[in-house]
């Protein structure tokens, strides 16, 4: 997860069916919100269409792909959308107009009791608040999925215990939420999403209510477990470093609508506006910026004696190389040889940051 | 009487907008780049222009005292009232065509066999048995034995004591009638109820709909329904158990259904996305997550049905109100002291039973509730002579019917006599403060009301509704002020208005003063709060019993009956309201340096503005309520017109038209104070629930 090579990326993107994939998507909150589409009022910045028509636009026209297997951040400021967008999802919020595809499933079509398939099995949820129920214990909590599904509670009990292993409570099973932390909450939040076995899972800001440490260490535990069960992922977040941390594509939403989709590096070395431009400048860039964001072609005469390393190597990573070496890197896409970064070019990203 | 025991049925309202208050909406922040919101009405000044409309009535009610003021004397009645009377005479005559009639009638057979059923079975003689099914021994072992299963050991045992008390104080018969149609009108509450809390829980629109219904039904004092009640079903049994429903039935809706929709939506999506039904929402999350808040609307529905059926003795329904009220009636608190002491007696063992209930199945769903062998041990031998007793008490006469003893009169001569004393060494000090209180207060506000012209008044009170509660406040007191003078009854309407001022301005005075201080030391909260609740336990029917005794027959005896009857309610919702506010306020402005006073009157009453609102609404609706009842102890006005209409065929219109304009009355003081209630806290606002429609809908 953390930083997949860009062409890897692609390449998944491309072969497989997407595992989500989400064409013009439209939820507008209020009294006659289906009219506002396809008029020119539908243009109108959102502060403009709510005194205009008192409807409030919640999600404007979104449209991505999210590949199986891969961590999908949406990142946006508070009111931006990420909610309504992530609930719009499995229709736990009706859409306005557009199409939501389950690995080729319509979702937006589906009768009630394919919708209820389709959450018992194949998606499932994680909450900023939790929402666990408060009058029973973690492992009913956990088995609650099964427990709807109609799975006996023997078996289903068996289940969660296992899950509840897999997310570090053992133990804790026989013990109400109320009794727990809010990262143990959360951990039963996320065991009981797993419970069900789905194919993906949404992530609601869940750790935007955790202490900095705690949210350190349930970021590592989703790590962790992507990379043990290999699940696709939707993960919203409001906080940049989390984003670039787990996503391996960034969407970044403002009032509703797509500003940039891309992966982190790409967020930061490029990005789509000013918006974006304000969002990231304070992230430090040799975190997070590949060799490709600052290699070069090489100077005619220039040594090409250094060390090789690949693209997608990050420049802080490759910063003590560079000072090794009295020649340049060469930045290789496999036997490739794409380009060449030397002390200064690293030192020009280490220093910009500084300074900002 | 007639009354109007707004009772637990307010308390209900009560309960949910304090819960409301408690945990107002945040106002939703600004979007950005919208405009900034509108600076908002100043609210203090509202007592000038107040002050200035006092003034100017004043002034009027002077030069014109005693023209036009509409006064009817006690007995007389208008074309309008014998045209009531007269449909009234038309329905009784259809009463063997008329195709709602025969349904109604139906079903008052129906209740009226069952509650026959149940009597047969534990209170009356079974012919040809000359004894009940089950004798006095098996009734109170199996109640004690219910009281152990579902509670514990404790109430077990008061149970028991107030079996027993209500055997040895020779009302056994009266008490377990009382309890049999509290018990059936509680179990069909539920059973219609609960449907419609889930409505009102899940349904924005039904929760408006039937939020209307539910706030009419509650500032309608009970004789207002009891007239056309007895109309439908009859003098008897079945009104008893009708009106006892009808009465019982708005606080679990209201409670119920405030716990369903306060469950987190974050807990309704979670789950949701796991797939849930609709039955499996509401079962296993919506209804066990609002356990404790259904339960708290079962006990106010029980208590509620209590007090009903107490007073359902009006139309002739069995049970301990009977009794009391013979007392009532020939003003002799002896006789009725007795069973008045029992139905509180009945009161707090039912409360008591079901809160502990409540405890204990928490208790038992989270793993606790003892050790389960001696539990078993217990419930196994418990049953065993339980079994015994029903049987033994089906053999032996003695144990079937209470031995007759003479202790009960015994106690009521021993009243009298404590009450001859005490009103014979005391009469100097509650005559003092009777007058004080009459001539101070009572008198002078009434002759302003009552005796200016009644347009002159009808003026003065909608300017005063637009000065508190605004236009729309306006509006429907012009209204409400238009029905009264369409009833012909503007006179009596106008001393009955000035009553509940009275008495509620005295409820308000209380509440600050004992809110405040049950709020700023726990001690005094700790000491005077269980009197509170027991006082908001027992059926107001029973306040009557002392303050009866102590000022006669009198326009204040119902007064202070109503302060006694609404202080609790008020005092509680000041204190809680007091209490809410936040410590860092508090803390924040203590570091300014004020001083204590400052801190009550800067910081803590302005903050609890929306609670002492809601005190002065509920004080304003209970006070109402009680002085209405008090037409039966010489209160006159339209609480005697009610009485008088039941009492007299001829007069029933006059009966209606009263009882039209006492909640004509509630419904006007109702909607000021609501509007006069600062709107920002007050209203709920856009819950967020509502508007997330949930896909999974109710099955079609
Ligand atoms: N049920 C609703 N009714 C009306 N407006 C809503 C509703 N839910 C969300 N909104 C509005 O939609 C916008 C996006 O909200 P949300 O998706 O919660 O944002 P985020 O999760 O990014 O903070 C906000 O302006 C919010 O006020
Ligand atoms: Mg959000």
């Amino acid at each position: 997860m953390t930083i997949t090579s860009e062409g890897q990326e692609t390449s998944t993107a491309e072969s497989a069916e997407p595992a989500l994939s989400v064409r013009n998507l439209w939820k507008i909150f209020g009294p006659r919100a289906d009219k506002v589409i396809g008029t020119p009022d539908a243009e109108l910045s959102r502060a403009d269409l709510k005194t205009k028509t008192g409807n409030v636009v919640g999600v404007k026209d979104v449209s991505f792909d999210v590949a199986p297997g891969e961590v999908f951040v949406v990142m946006g400021l508070s009111g931006s959308g990420k909610s309504t967008l992530v609930r719009l999802l499995t229709r736990l919020i009706e859409p306005t107009a557009g199409t939501i595809c389950l690995n080729g499933m319509d979702v937006t079509s589906a009768s009630e009791k394919q919708l209820r398939d389709v959450r018992r099995k194949q998606v499932s949820m994680v909450f900023q608040h939790f929402g666990l129920l408060p009058h029973r214990q973690v492992i009913d909590n956990v088995a609650y999925g099964l427990e709807v599904r109609g799975v006996p509670k023997k078996e289903r009990r068996e289940k969660a215990a296992e899950i509840v292993d897999l997310v570090g409570l053992t133990g804790y099973e026989k013990s109400y939420p109320d009794q727990l932390s809010g990262g143990m909450q959360q951990r039963v939040g996320l065991a009981r999403a797993l419970a069900g076995d789905p194919e993906m899972l949404l992530f609601d800001e869940p750790f935007s209510a955790l202490d900095p440490l705690i949210r350190r260490d349930m970021q590592n535990e989703v790590i962790r477990l992507h990379s043990e069960l290999g699940k696709t992922m939707v993960f919203i977040t409001h906080d940049l470093s989390e984003a670039l941390k787990l996503g391996d594509r960034i969407m970044i939403l403002r009032d509703g609508a797509i500003v940039q989709i891309g992966t982190p590096d790409e967020v930061v070395a490029r990005p789509a506006d000013d918006y974006v431009k304000d969002f990231v400048s304070e992230v430090p860039k040799s975190h997070v910026l590949t060799l490709k964001w600052v290699m070069r072609d090489p100077r005619p005469g220039e040594s090409l004696e250094g060390p090789a390393l690949p693209v997608t190597t990050i420049v802080r990573q490759a910063a003590r190389a560079a000072i090794a070496s009295d020649h340049p890197i060469r930045v290789m896409d496999g036997d490739k040889l794409l380009g060449v970064v030397d002390e200064d070019d690293i030192m020009r990203v280490v220093v910009a940051e500084v300074e900002s | 009487m007639t009354e109007g025991v707004a009772g637990p049925g307010l308390r209900a309202r009560g309960f949910v907008e304090s819960q409301k208050l408690a945990n107002p909406d945040s106002p939703r922040p600004v979007e950005p780049g919208a405009a900034p919101p509108p600076p908002e009405r100043k609210t203090l000044s509202r007592w000038i222009p107040a002050l200035g409309v006092i003034v100017a009535w004043v002034v009027v009610w002077y030069l014109t005292d005693g023209k036009d003021t509409l006064s009817l004397p006690g007995v007389a009645r208008t074309a309008l009232h014998d045209d009531l009377t007269e449909i009234n005479n038309d329905l009784l005559a259809g009463r063997d065509t008329n195709p709602v009639m025969l349904f109604t009638g139906a079903l008052a057979d129906a209740l009226r066999s069952l509650v026959e059923m149940m009597q047969g079975i534990f209170s009356k003689p079974n012919l040809p048995r000359p004894v009940p099914e089950i004798g006095w021994l098996g009734v109170t072992a199996c109640s004690t034995y219910v009281a152990l299963v579902v509670a514990n050991w404790r109430i077990a045992l008061l149970v028991l004591a107030s079996f027993l008390s209500f055997g040895v104080l020779g009302f056994w018969e009266q008490s377990l009638d009382l309890l049999i149609i509290t018990g059936i009108s509680v179990v069909i509450a539920v059973v219609v109820g609960m449907p419609l809390a889930v409505l009102v829980g899940t349904s924005a629109r039904a929760n408006r709909a039937i939020t209307v219904v539910l706030d009419v039904m509650q500032t309608m004092p009970t004789f207002v329904y009891l007239l056309p009640v007895v109309l439908f079903f009859g003098i008897g049994i079945p009104s008893a158990v009708v009106a006892t429903l009808i009465y019982a039935l708005p606080p679990i809706v209201r409670i119920a259904g405030f716990g369903i929709r306060e469950v987190p939506t974050t807990t309704i999506e979670a789950t949701d996305s796991a797939g849930q039904t609709y039955w499996q929402r509401l079962l296993k999350v919506q209804i066990p997550m609002a356990r404790k808040t259904i339960i708290v609307g079962l006990n106010q529905t029980i208590l509620a049905a209590l007090s009903m059926a107490t007073l359902a003795s009006f139309v002739d329904g069995p049970g301990l109100g009977k009794p009391v009220l013979a007392g009532l009636r020939i003003n002799d608190v002896g006789t009725a002291f007795v069973p008045g002491a029992l139905i509180v007696v009945m009161a707090v063992m039912l409360d008591r039973t079901t809160t502990a209930a409540s405890e204990r199945a928490e208790k038992v769903a989270r793993g606790g509730g003892g050790d389960p062998r001696t539990r078993r041990i217990l419930l196994i031998g418990g049953a065993v002579v339980t079994i015994v007793a029903v049987y033994v008490s089906r053999t032996y006469v003695d144990l079937a019917r209470f031995p007759e003893n003479t202790l009960g009169s015994r106690i009521a001569d021993v009243v009298n006599d404590v009450m001859d004393w005490i009103t014979g060494t005391f009469s100097g000090a509650t005559g003092a403060f009777k007058d004080a209180i009459t001539n101070g207060l009572l008198n002078p506000m009434e002759s302003v009301l009552a005796e200016s012209p009644w347009y002159v008044s009808g003026l003065g009170i909608a300017a005063l509704a637009l000065v508190f509660g605004g236009l729309r406040a306006m509006i429907t007191t012009i209204i409400c002020l238009a029905g009264i003078w369409y009833f012909d009854l503007w006179h009596d309407a106008m001393i009955t208005l000035n009553m509940a001022l009275v008495g509620t301005v005295l409820v308000m005075i209380l509440a600050l003063v004992f809110g405040v201080w049950m709020a700023r030391d726990r001690r005094v909260d700790l000491g005077i709060r269980p009197l509170l609740d027991a006082g908001q336990t027992i059926p107001p029917f029973v306040y009557l019993i002392p303050v009866l005794a102590l000022f006669g027959p009198s326009r204040f005896t119902a007064i202070v009956a109503g302060i006694v009857y609404a202080a609790p309610a008020a005092i509680k919702l000041v204190a809680d309201g007091v209490k809410a506010v936040s410590p860092t306020t508090i803390e924040a402005g203590r570091s300014t340096g004020q001083t204590t006073w400052q801190e009550i009157t800067k910081v803590q009453l302005p903050m609890a503005k929306g609670s002492l609102v809601l005190a002065t609404n509920q004080g304003l609706l209970y006070v109402l309520a009680m002085v209405v009842i008090g037409g039966l102890v010489g209160a006159g006005a339209l609480g005697y017109d009610v009485v008088y209409g039941f009492s007299r065929s001829e007069a029933w219109g006059k009966g209606l038209a009263a009882g039209i304009t006492i909640v004509l009355l509630g419904v006007m003081l109702d909607r000021i104070t609501r509007a006069a209630a600062d709107k920002r806290r007050d209203d709920p606002g856009p819950r967020r629930a509502f508007f997330v429609r949930l896909p999974i809908g109710p099955p079609k």
